[in-house]
């Protein structure tokens, strides 16, 4: 971990804290209204609003699990700074990617 | 009780000892040597806690011996005593403390004076906060109990460890120090502050109540405002 | 990571610090799922539709107060070591990680009842 890691895994922290807390927010409503695929499809498609807020999300979500991983590899596993880095980036890149699908689905018109 | 022998590889062996009524770790271990087993090999000096040399694990915590009574320690009449963690161990109770000094030195722990003695002494306040930082850390001795408590010393090769990041906050915070930002850079770098996760082990075992936590997140404030303004 | 020496790791912080880790690690572990259930709905509502009635059952609640359980837990921790890190030293660390663990499990637990 060095600093310039530290300020990227930081930062995305500070950013996902609202992110967190308007997700827990939703997760309440949906379950409290009991809302249905339709129900739930029909508020994200088209949002402009929904594509940026999850879309942050996941951007902000997948560097900051990546670099988290990092850290937790190269600590408790045989890894060395270049394997641990190697795995968590391409695990940084497979939560964006099935990230950026999942809001493509719920947000695509 | 049982003491370490050995080295890297070795067993815990076990001395019967008189249970005293004031009687410190390092009382017994010394017995040990004296009475039970000449061949014993441990570390002390002033054994009244200011030289930080006779530090041990004593049922599994980091502890200056000459301060430790047994009274307080020994649960049932037990003692279990080794070497101090995370360093390697030459014999017995002895470890080699090259590993910390060296990371002392990595950490750019060293003061490098900014005046010669041909200028005026530089005037520093007591009362500056830089100073009062730096005194709040400053009374360390060396002793590598921090070291030997801190798991990310364990899991992490590369990092610096509690007692030279301490030591570099205090440099940090010395204004008549000039090598500021060679040193940002060497606690900014892979295994510096930024490996700290604040357990605060360090904190909780220092026998000088020092806090190098909060040294450590000091410096993570200074190198990140340093890296953001492009100075690292 | 030898485990050999966690009998005396009793500390507070430690074990703050060893649930952060953790639950971190289980979050990571739930979101590719999680962003592949979402992605049920790029193939119409319908799929979308019959994973949430699925996930109707009261085990799949229990699991999903779980998951609010570990997000808040990591969060509160997390936000716990900004401090530290970003404004001057205050104690009361224990205290702190102590209210962000109730304050995680009472919000669960809140989630929890409301599903039912």
């Amino acid at each position: 971990m060095n600093v310039r890691l530290y300020v990227w895994q930081r930062l995305t922290a500070a950013i996902m804290a609202p992110l967190v807390l308007a997700h827990i927010v939703v997760i309440f409503y949906a379950t409290r209204k009991g809302l249905s695929a339709a129900d739930i499809l029909a508020r994200t498609r088209g949002s402009v609003v929904w594509a940026s807020f999850y879309g942050a999300f996941v951007v902000a979500a997948a560097i900051h699990a990546a670099i988290g991983i990092r850290n937790v590899l190269s600590e408790w596993s045989p890894l060395q700074d270049r394997g641990a880095g190697m795995l968590a980036s391409a695990f940084g890149v497979l939560l964006f990617l099935l990230g950026a699908r999942a809001v493509i689905a719920v947000v695509l018109p | 009780m049982s003491l370490w022998r050995g080295a890297q590889q070795g067993r815990y062996e076990t001395y019967k000892v008189p249970l005293r009524e004031n009687q410190t770790v390092l009382d017994v271990v010394t017995f040990v040597q004296r009475h039970l087993d000449p061949t014993l090999s441990y570390r002390f000096a002033c054994r009244v806690g200011m030289c930080g040399s006779c530090a041990m694990t004593v049922n599994g915590r980091p502890r200056w011996t000459c301060r430790t009574h047994v009274s307080r320690v020994a649960a049932r009449g037990q003692l279990k005593i080794g070497p101090l963690e995370n360093l390697p161990v030459i014999k017995d109770l002895a470890t080699d403390m090259r590993p910390f000094f060296e990371k002392w030195q990595q950490a750019k722990g060293a003061f490098a004076p900014s005046r010669t003695r041909r200028e005026d002494i530089e005037p520093i306040r007591p009362d500056s906060p830089a100073r009062m930082a730096a005194d709040a850390a400053i009374e360390c001795i060396n002793c590598a109990i921090c070291h030997a408590a801190c798991d990310t010393v364990r899991w992490n090769s590369d990092y610096l460890g509690p007692a030279a990041l301490n030591r570099a906050w205090t440099l940090v915070n010395d204004v008549r120090d000039g090598a500021t930002n060679e040193r940002l850079q060497a606690v900014a770098a892979t295994g510096g502050c930024h490996a700290c996760h604040s357990h605060q082990s360090c904190q909780e075992l220092c026998p000088q109540q020092l806090n190098p936590t909060a040294s450590i997140a000091g410096l993570k404030r200074r190198t990140t405002w340093a890296y953001l303004k492009g100075e690292i | 990571m030898t485990l050999g020496h966690l009998r005396h790791r009793q500390s507070v912080l430690w074990i703050a610090a060893l649930v952060h880790r953790l639950s971190g690690l289980a979050l990571a572990v739930f979101l590719p799922v999680h962003f592949l259930t979402l992605g049920l709905a790029i193939r119409g509502e319908a799929p979308l539709e019959s994973f949430l009635r699925w996930s109707d059952q009261p085990l799949v609640k229990l699991a999903e107060s779980a998951l609010v359980f570990l997000l808040m837990l990591h969060m509160l921790g997390g936000l716990r070591l900004l401090v530290i890190e970003n404004l001057p030293w205050r104690g009361g660390q224990k205290e702190a990680a102590a209210i962000a663990a109730g304050l995680s499990a009472a919000i669960a637990l809140f989630l929890l009842a409301r599903m039912f």
